[in-house]
Order: C-alpha cells, then structure tokens, then sequence
C-alpha cells in the first residue's frame, strides 16, 4: 500500500542542515497500523510529516514514496493538496489547536468540504454516524472549539480528519498529553476506525511503547534520524535483535516486578545533535556491541521474513 | 554557561540584523548632531544672524534662516537637544511607572491585580492628548522638565499592560516557584528574577515609549504648550506655521524639523522590529 | 455578555467621573488666579476690569466653598450648561462647542473607518507576497512614525501652495455663505479634503503594519498548518487568517482613539479647520477656562462614546464573546 524508498529530509537553519532522517525504507500493507516509535529528536515526527506537509524548513534531499504504486509529490506544496484529505490525512499533535477558534465547527467542516470539491451531502450524513461513532453529541456541530473539552476537541479532529476515508493515516502524539485513561480510549477508538475502514493504514507516532503494544501491528523503531528495526509488534517487544531496541525494551518497567528484583536500566549516553552527526550508525557511541564495521552506515535489510534491522551485527551473516 | 551563551548568540543575530542596523545608525547620527551640533555653529538659537530675514539653505546657513533671521540649522540642533531630553526623561519616567504597576499587577495578582488594571483602563481610556493639553494650558510657566513629567505620567499605561501580561507568563514559571519557597521577598523576586528574564521585553518598552514621548513632546509643542524658554522641534514647526513659512513657501522651515522627528520614529521602530526579530528565533527570516 | 458590557460601563462611568474632577479641579488648583489671567486678556478701563472680575469670579463659582463649587459644576454639566465663553462673549460654550462637532465628525469619521478597513486589506494583501511586503512595510512604518501635524503641513505646501489645487483653511471659503447649493458643497468638500487625506494617511499606515503582522502571526497558527495538511485552497487559509486577525485590529482601533483625537487636533490647527480641537487652541491662546473646560469635556464624551460602539462591534463580530467567553486577551 506504502511503499518508502530511501527517504532522506534535512531540516534548513541558519547554522546549516540538520540531518533529521536519513535514508528511510519500508513498506506498509493495507490495514497495517504501524507503530513509529523512537526517543524525542529521533526523526519519526519529521518523519510522518515529510509524508503529508513537506513544508519549509524541511527539505526533501532525495528518496521518493508511492502510495498504492503512484509516486507522491512531497516536495510539491501544491501538488501534493490532491493527495491531502482524500488519501493522507493526520490527526496532528496540536489537535487541541487546530480548529478555527472563530468557526462553529459544522460550518468549518463544510466550507473545507466545499473547498476540497466534496459530496457535501453524502459526506455530512457520514459525519453524523461518525460523531456517534466517538461518542460525540451531534450539537458539536454548532458549537465553538472554545466550548468544548480538550478530550473532545481531540476527538472532532479524529473524525475531520477521517472524514474522506483516507488511504493513509498519521497520527502524530495522539495520546501524548492525556492521562491513562483517556489514552487507552484514544487508542482503542483508532482501532476501531481502521475496522470500520474510515482510513486504510495508520502511522501512529509514539515514545510510548506501551501503547504500542496494545494497537499496533507492526512497530518501526528509529534512532537519530535512522530506522532501527521493523517487525510486528510481538517481535520487537519477545525478541528484538537491534541492539537499541533492546536495550529499549529492557529499559521498560514490567508490571509484577520489583525494583529490588530487577533494577530498570536505562540507556547510558545522549543522542548524537544532528547537525553534524557521526558517521556511519549513529548509535555507535552508546552501543555494547559496536565494532570497527559500524563505522559505515549499516542497510535496513531483511534479516527474517517481515523483520528488518539496520545492524553490522544482525546483518553480519546475511550481508 | 548556557546564559552566556545564550547571550553571545544575541548579539551574533543584533549586529548582523538589517533593521536594527538601520534604525541604531539613524539614532546615532541625531544624537552625535544633538551632542556635537553646537560646537558647528557659532550662533543661538534665537539670535538674529541675518538680517534680510529669510533666506533659503546656503553654505552660510546650512538650512536657511527663518522669517526674523534665525538659523534654521542652530535651531535643529539645539531643538534636537530638547527632544531627547524629552524623551529620555519621559519615556524612562513612563517605563518605570508601568514596570512597577506591571510587575505588582501580573506577580502578585488578585484584588492588587483588580484595581491597577482598572486604573489602567480608565488612563488608557481617556486621551492623553487632551490631559496634557488640559494640565499645561494653567501652566503660566512651563519647563523641559514638567513636559517630561506631564508625559510619563500619561504613557505609562501601554507600558504597564505589556508587562504585566509578560510577569504573568513569567511567574508560573518554575525558577519562580524556587525563589519564592526559598523565601525570598515578592520584591526581590520580581527584581532578580523575572525581571532579567525580561530584559529583551523592557528594552523594546523603553523605546516605544521613547519614540511616543517624541511624538508627544512634538505635538504639545506645536501646539503651544511647550516648554515656555526653550527650543525643541515641535516649536520649530509651530513658529514656522505662526510666520507665514507655508504662505511664503519657506520650506527650509518647517521640512527639518518635521523630518527629524519622523526619522526618529522611524528609526525607533524599525531597532524595535530588529530586536523582536533577534529574541524571537520564529521570526528570523531565513 | 452582561458581565462583558457591565464590566465596561462601570469603567466608562467611573473614567467620565474622573475625567469631569480632573476637569474641575485643574484650573482651581493651578498657580495664579483663572479669572484676573483670563481678564489680563481684554484691555479695559480699571472700573469695568473690577466689575468683570467680580462677575466672572461669581460666575465661575470661585467666591463659594470648594464643595458646592464641585456640586455646582456638576449640576451645570448636567443641565448642559457649559457656562459663557470668554473669548466669544457672550456665546453660551455649549452653543459653540455644537457648532463645531459636525467638522470634527465630518474629519474622523470617514477618516477613521477609511483608515482602518482600507490599511486593513492591504496589510493582508502585503502578507501574501514577499516583494509587496518589502515596499509596502517601511512606506508603512515612516507613515505611522510621521507627526500628523507633519504631514498636513507637507500637504498644504504641496497641493495647496505648490500645485494649488485645494485650499489650506477654513471649512468653506469667506466670500461663499452656506448655503445647499453644489458650488457651496464643492468648495466644502474642496477645503475638507486635505486634513481629511493628511489624518487618514498616518493611520493607514499603522493599520496596515500592524495587520501584516497579525496575519502573517495567523498564518503560523496551529489552526492555518491543520487546514494546510488537509488540502484546503490558500483562499480559505486566508479568510480565516484575515477574520481571526481582525479582531484585535478592532480592540487596538478603541484604544488608539485617543491617539487619532490628538492628531485632529493638530490637523485641524494646521489647516484652520473650524473643528473642536481648532477651538481648544484659541481658546488656550485666549485663556477662555470655560471653552477649555468644555472642549475637554466634548473630547471625552466623544472618547468614551466611540469606545462603547467599537465594543459593541466587537461582540457582533467574535463570536465567542456571545457565548460568554470574552476573547480579548488581558
């Protein structure tokens, strides 16, 4: 369905590019909902916003992404508005801000339709099941964004968002500023609206791999601008070969277990600026198992059907 | 470490940054001209040097002369002397009244809070203009002095609402929070910390109500009502519009004068502009 | 919204109090007696000097206690009685002060709402382009950093004295006597244009800066990025970046209101314009203290007036102040 070929965005300042992902290369099949996960810096954010707003300061050095076979004009801000909404969509991390605070959102919801050349018609009566679908009560729509909970405006974007049916969904942070409970509610209702086919796959942009584990199918780690590892989720949680994914995971608090028992490690080091990063794998530095090879940037190969690990060490038999 | 740093990378964006050049070399160049523009010209303001009258600007008077024989240029000059003095003293007194109103009204908030902004809204309200004009018209006697006092007493609102609204932001911070579980004064919080915090804030304050302090001393004096022995830019015009210079097309007149307190202005925002630039990142053009 | 408009009365109210006892209370406690300074004026013989002194003094309340001179003051204010003017005796101050309102009115108002909506767009249209925005700002910046007795000085010399296509003073030329005749309109219109055109430059110019800067602000909003990724036109971007900028451009247009008062003044000193700041002016010249009082009066009222209508916009137009949240910022 998604097909990333070698992905390369620099972020444009004034001290110069900042090298925020590098060579990026997977794929995703239809109704996958992949999880991007990562440390703060790490690219996934540039990441699922190169697919949709490649806007400046981002910079598209090279690689290219098809969308069910066609190629996507990410660097083109205007061509790209015929891919937007009807095929990709995001649900952004600021969906607490993203309405018109000055538009009833029923009003803003049609002039956007209208804009974007929809069935107004046959889109508003969709609306409707979906606002129920949420859990939304249908006066929402004559209501200001100010007047409405952040968990609810939260919950009017996944609809706006969705609304077209989307071949592509991001969802950047959805979860990151609420509390448990609202999270696993968030997340579930995801999942459900890839069930009930309101989008085909999904993106979901996370530091939480806990969520993850709950949602995902699959779950892509990356590191310092470069993918580490893809493989389902059970993979990367019971038995994960990239060295920083494991690493990751051990780090992760186990429900039972006591701190007297098993002390939680964390990773020790700090991720490389990107401005001028090391050559070769960027995590080098903090890995217990780097040797002289890492110095040339290891390929994000298939080491096992459906698993893919950009290590010297994993790949080491199979290069 | 980090503030030093911090700094330095201020001062890289200041001295490279095209608006804050501009406006700091139009600045420099009417205060040298305030400073040093007596030492060019051997006359007073008021004396009468020439006595055909008016004469347009010649090598021997660099602005010409006015309808009683006056030097245009000696009379800049010296009004240039009496504008920023204005300025200063009006501006600093507007300033420090709204960051003392500011900071009690954002930092400790509450009834405290109630009644400044109140206070503030009624000043804001009524206009300036006509309080000056209302207070200096009694005045038999008026000096630099009282202008400038008359001015900072009736700006500091602008000032004050700005303030408060940054010392607001700033106290829920939590550096903030430290300090006053250390047990340190209200006073001393708001002078240690979040005031060079906002330093950048203060310093763009201090030259709008600079550039505003001009303008009003400017006006007040066209109109009649400034300082009653002096020169400054604002009488300039006014005299010149009392003699006739429009009728007589004695441009040399009232154009310097004017221009001067425009480029002034100007430049003041412009230095403003560049300095919002150098402390917002956002808004540095790439 | 009651507590909105409640809010705002109450500080009108209590602004109009402090306002009339500023009135009140600077000429009795200023150096030097108001009367025997107002009558130092008129030259006349020692006999009618102590008369008029007498009956000015009586007049203005002077020889009773502070308290009832107080009492007095605003029961006269009141009724409507603004006392007699001095330097145009023996006019009643009210009678002169209406007679100007209608040039003031006739200045501001076209020059006001001109201004805002005309610097408005523009500003928008100068956000969109980069070579716009770079010719349009500093023209935009030196406009509003021009003193506005400046500019109409700058515009009299030039289409009045160098081109001499419109005239420098008065509402209407000596020799025309009003009347509704189109030669007595033109020339009106004639003698109106220039401080009309001197006033709304200098405003222009502010307006457009400053909405320039509020949509360029809108543009990076959260809101405009979201409609940005999902393929909405740059149009609807813009409208609503230009409807949510607005609204503060509405709340700094009352407050500017005293700025944009004190630039009429000036004007009209410049061109003679027979309006109430040209009135303030004689009548500080001519030590008139009851035409001073009442100019500052009429300015005030007039202030406090155009702030409640802008405040009335100003629910009319964001609509979140109707549903009880205000959205004016502190």
């Amino acid at each position: 369905m998604l097909q990333v070929e070698n992905l390369t965005v620099y972020y444009q300042t004034l001290k110069g590019q900042v090298r925020a992902l590098e060579n990026a290369s997977f794929t995703l099949a239809n109704g996958e909902i992949m999880g991007l996960a990562g440390e703060t810096g790490c690219g996934k954010t540039t990441l699922g916003h190169s697919l949709i707003r490649l806007a400046p300061p981002m910079v598209h050095i090279g690689g290219r992404v098809l969308l069910n076979g066609q190629e996507l004009p990410l660097a083109d801000m205007q061509k790209m508005d015929a891919y937007r909404f009807t095929d990709i969509s995001i649900i952004p991390q600021y969906a607490m801000n993203a309405l018109n605070p000055i538009r009833k959102i029923g009003q803003m919801t049609e002039e956007l339709l209208r804009a974007r050349k929809a069935d107004v018609k046959a889109v508003t009566a969709e609306l409707k099941d979906r606002l129920e679908m949420v859990k939304l009560p249908q006066e929402v729509l004559n209501m200001y964004p100010i007047e409405l909970s952040g968990g609810m405006k939260q919950r009017m974007v996944m609809v706006l968002s969705t609304l077209l049916n989307p071949e592509l969904l991001i969802a950047d942070e959805i979860t990151s500023a609420l509390d448990v409970a609202s999270q696993r509610a968030v997340a579930e209702m995801l999942v459900e609206f890839r069930n009930q086919h309101c989008c085909n796959s999904v993106i979901f942009i996370t530091h939480d791999i806990s969520i993850l584990y709950q949602i995902a199918d699959s779950i892509l780690i990356m590191y310092a601008g470069q993918l580490a590892e893809k493989a389902s989720t059970e993979t990367i949680i019971r038995s994960p070969r990239h060295p920083y994914t494991r690493l990751l995971i051990s780090a992760l608090p186990e429900i039972g277990v006591r701190y007297s028992d098993k002390r939680l490690t964390g990773i020790p080091g700090k991720t490389p600026l990107l401005l001028n990063p090391p050559q070769g794998c960027r995590f080098r530095e903090r890995c217990p198992l780097a040797f002289e090879k890492c110095a040339e940037v290891p390929p994000f190969i298939e080491i096992e059907p459906g698993h893919f690990a950009a290590c010297w060490k994993e790949t080491g038999s199979h290069a | 470490m980090k503030a030093l740093k911090q700094k330095n990378e201020f001062l890289y964006f200041a001295l490279r940054n095209r608006k804050l050049q501009i406006g700091l070399g139009v600045i420099l160049f009417f205060v040298l001209l305030a400073a040093f523009g007596p030492l060019l010209t051997d006359y007073g303001p008021f004396d009468y040097v020439n006595p055909t009258g008016p004469v347009p600007p010649s090598s021997k008077y660099w602005l010409g002369t006015t309808f009683f024989g006056q030097d245009v240029f000696t009379q800049v000059v010296m009004g240039l002397r009496a504008t920023f003095m204005i300025a200063v003293l009006g501006g600093g007194i507007a300033t420090l009244t709204g960051m003392l109103l500011g900071f009690l009204a954002g930092y400790r908030g509450g009834m405290l809070d109630e009644i400044i902004n109140a206070l503030t809204n009624i000043v804001l309200v009524i206009p300036t203009m006509a309080v000056l004009l209302i207070i200096a018209a009694y005045l038999q006697v008026r000096s630099l002095w009282m202008e400038s006092i008359l001015i900072g007493l009736t700006s500091w609102p602008w000032a004050a609402r700005a303030i408060r609204a940054q010392t607001f932001s700033l106290r829920t911070r939590d550096f903030v929070d430290m300090a006053r579980m250390s047990g340190e004064s209200s006073f001393k919080i708001i002078f240690s910390e979040i005031a060079p915090n906002m330093m950048s804030y203060l310093v763009m304050t201090f030259i709008l109500q600079f550039g505003g302090a001009v303008l009003n001393a400017a006006t007040l004096d066209f109109i009649g009502l400034g300082p009653t022995n002096a020169i400054s830019l604002g009488l300039i015009m006014q005299y010149a519009m009392m003699w006739g210079a429009l009728q007589f097309g004695m441009w040399w007149w009232f154009v310097p004068p004017g221009l001067a307190v425009t480029l002034i202005v100007g430049a003041l925002y412009s230095m403003n502009v560049g300095l919002d630039e150098v402390f917002n990142p956002k808004l540095r053009e790439m | 919204m009651r507590k909105y408009f409640g809010r705002k009365l109450l500080i009108y109210l209590l602004t109009f109090f402090l306002a009339v006892t500023i009135d009140w209370l600077i000429p009795r406690f200023m150096p030097g007696d108001p009367v025997a300074n107002m009558l130092a004026r008129v030259s006349v013989n020692s006999t009618a000097a102590s008369v008029m002194q007498e009956y000015y003094t009586h007049l203005f309340g002077l020889d009773l206690p502070l308290w009832q001179q107080y009492l007095n003051f605003w029961t006269n204010l009141l009724h409507g009685d603004l006392g007699i003017s001095a330097y145009l005796f023996p006019k009643p101050v009210t009678q002169v002060l209406m007679n100007a309102i209608p040039y003031d009115v006739a200045l501001l108002l076209p020059a006001i709402l001109l201004s805002w909506l005309a610097g408005n767009n523009f500003g928008a249209v100068a956000a969109r382009s980069k070579w716009l925005d770079n010719t349009v700002s500093p023209i935009g910046y030196i406009l509003t950093a021009t003193p506005y007795m400046w500019l109409g000085i700058l515009l009299a010399w030039f289409f009045g004295i160098i081109l001499d296509i419109f005239p420098i003073a008065g509402a209407y030329s000596f020799s025309l006597s009003p009347t509704l005749s189109w030669k007595f309109i033109g020339d009106v219109l004639l003698h109106w244009f220039l401080p009309f055109f001197s006033l709304f430059m200098v405003q222009f110019g502010g307006w457009a800066i400053g909405m320039r800067n509020m949509i360029i602000y809108e543009l990076e909003a959260d809101y405009s990025h979201y409609l940005e990724a999902l393929g909405a036109p740059r149009s609807l971007i813009r409208r609503y970046a230009f409807n949510n900028a607005v609204l503060p451009q509405l709340s700094g247009l009352a407050l500017q209101l005293g700025v944009i008062v004190a630039g009429a003044l000036v004007t009209e000193v410049v061109f003679s314009y027979p309006g109430i700041g040209y009135l303030l002016l004689a009548a500080i010249q001519n030590q008139d203290y009851f035409l001073i009082q009442g100019c500052f009066l009429f300015i005030i009222i007039g202030v406090l007036l155009a702030n409640f209508v802008i405040d009335i916009v100003y629910v009319l137009v964001d609509p979140r102040t109707r549903r009880g949240m205000t959205g004016e910022a502190a």
